[in-house]
């Protein structure tokens, strides 16, 4: 019984182990500024145009489905306030974080796993660099910058993709769709719109180069780690989500 | 000062390691001294690879102490640890190459990383020349690993091993996988390298024929090949022998010594011999 609560025990302290060490290196030298931009430009860059098409398509389905819902209530109108509510808040976050760990979390595992079992991670310890210095702080330090940028994207063109709805099939003027989105907004929202992606960005590159560091049993392994990471990122992205939801909901209604 | 021309440079005392099941090293004690080239055979799994990393303080024993260049290794924090591998090469068994960086990246990657190095880029660059000549393969500077053969990778990894011209080198499997000929070359860089720079070396491997070019043969600066010389004559130059079994050093002596010994297992390695 004990043995068998051990592992899962074991794993969840090494993972923080490797949280607290990336942590304390943003602090220490040596920085590899190269490094952190190169990552910049896979993450962010890379995955641009993802982004912008689940953000597009996740607002302009929003504003399908509540303009049924609304108009039931003679609501119509409010399309913009329930569409920006929910991409602001919740599904440009979310959607845009299971993006960027379906792309990066998995590129992470399989680079840094491809690494551990062709001894590069071990050379790079005997060549006087730390690997999670070198390896892992860069990528947290690159998601963390990037992923809360890529939400304010995602966020934009979701309520635009609400709007093409909004104004082509559902005859609302401009004026109406932007001024019910814009007015919706309470700084609550944003706040936890842009905390959100910023805590995501830990579990999206941490999961990603803990479980890639770990790997064992060669190609195969590394297949594994891959899979995994993707897995443990995307439920631990739900689980944030959640228990943030649950703290803001707090603070709106003291 | 007279003993510090043969003082140890590495010592094994008692160590023993395991993952999980069975040690993989098991209570082994061995010390190499300056000047000695070490030889270390075994099967494959016999705990090779398992105790180069021990020596670079890569894995960490279970028990018994480690000593490098007089320093015990034993219990030091990463951070201290770069200081001690700084001056120890590695070749590792693959290579293990950077395949994101050039050859030219690759081979400075120690000369612009150790901390107690700090080359700067220029000294750098000559140096990743120099060293890449040393291996001929002067004309690969901007390609990738993935672009050279296998024996050549080897040849770069030699090179990175001994950028920083180390006084300790270690060779995982130098030879491992090669056709004789080009194995042959790799050993030629090897016994080069330790003639010309006086450096103590580890060289695990599972050919004899390795071994015994290591012990008999000697860099020629005369010719730039190599020309016999008996085990012992050269000037500061010994080699031992060592073979490892299911993590237990089950000999240790000279060239001669392993030639003579009875046992199934030891003298496997020997019956190789061409
Ligand atoms: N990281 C590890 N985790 C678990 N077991 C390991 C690990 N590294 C090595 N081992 C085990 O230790 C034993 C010795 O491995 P080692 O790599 O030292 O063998 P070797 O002598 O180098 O073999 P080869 O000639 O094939 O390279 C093997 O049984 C291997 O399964
Ligand atoms: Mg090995």
């Amino acid at each position: 019984m004990l043995d068998f609560l051990k592992r899962p025990v074991l794993e969840v302290q090494q993972f923080y182990l490797l949280f607290g060490a990336a942590l304390k290196n943003v602090f220490r030298r040596p920085h590899y500024a190269d490094d952190i931009f190169i990552q910049m430009d896979i993450i962010g860059v890379g995955s641009l145009p993802i982004v912008i098409l689940t953000g597009f398509f996740t607002g302009a389905v929003m504003a399908l489905q509540m303009a049924r819902a609304l108009s039931q209530y003679g609501q119509v109108g409010r399309t913009g306030m329930v569409v920006s509510i929910a991409v602001v808040r919740e599904l440009g976050p979310v959607l845009t974080a299971l993006m960027v760990a379906g792309r990066n979390s998995s590129g992470m595992a399989s680079e840094l796993g491809s690494m551990k079992v062709t001894e590069q991670i071990d050379a790079m310890r005997a060549l006087g660099t730390d690997p999670i210095q070198k390896l892992v702080t860069p990528r947290m330090i690159a998601t963390c910058t990037v992923l809360p940028l890529l939400t304010i994207i995602a966020d934009f063109v979701g309520i635009f993709g609400g709007f093409i709805i909004a104004y082509y099939l559902l005859n609302l003027t401009p004026t109406e769709y932007w001024s019910s989105a814009w007015r919706a907004l309470e700084w609550n929202d944003v706040a936890q719109g842009l905390l959100k992606p910023f805590v995501f960005a830990f579990a999206v590159s941490l999961v990603g180069c803990y479980y890639g560091l770990r790997t064992t049993g060669g190609t195969q392994g590394v297949g594994r780690s891959t899979t995994q990471a993707v897995v443990v990122a995307s439920v631990m992205i739900f689980f944030l989500t959640f228990f943030l939801t649950k703290i803001f909901t707090k603070l709106a209604t003291p | 000062m007279a003993e510090e021309t043969r003082s140890p440079v590495l010592e094994f005392e008692d160590v023993s390691l395991s993952f999980e099941g069975p040690p993989v090293l098991d209570h082994v004690s061995f010390t190499v001294n300056e000047g000695e080239s070490c030889v270390i055979f075994g099967t494959a799994g016999s705990g090779k690879t398992v105790l180069l990393k021990t020596a670079l303080g890569l894995l960490k024993p279970d028990s018994g102490r480690v000593r490098v260049f007089g320093q015990d290794i034993t219990d030091m924090r990463e951070e201290e640890l770069f200081d001690v591998r700084s001056r120890i090469g590695m070749l590792f068994q693959e290579g293990a190459l950077f395949d994101s960086l050039t050859i030219e990246e690759n081979v400075a990657y120690p000369l612009l990383n150790q901390k107690s190095i700090h080359s700067t880029p220029d000294e750098a660059r000559r140096r990743v020349e120099e060293v890449l000549r040393f291996v001929e393969l002067e004309h690969t500077l901007e390609k990738f690993p993935s672009e050279l053969s296998g024996g050549m990778r080897r040849r770069v990894g030699i090179a990175r091993a001994i950028a920083t011209r180390p006084p300790l080198v270690l060779y995982d499997s130098p030879t491992a996988g090669l056709d004789p000929i080009t194995a042959n070359t790799i050993v030629a860089v090897i016994i080069k390298q330790r003639d010309v720079s006086n450096v103590t070396s580890l060289m695990v491997t599972h050919r004899y024929q390795d071994g015994r070019l290591v012990a008999d043969f000697r860099f020629d600066p005369a010719t730039g090949g190599l020309r016999p010389s008996p085990n012992g004559t050269g000037p500061g130059t010994r080699t031992r022998f060592m073979v490892l079994k299911e993590g237990s050093l089950v000999f240790r002596g000279s060239q001669k010594e392993l030639e003579a010994s009875t046992d199934p297992y030891i003298s496997r390695f020997v019956a190789r011999r061409a």
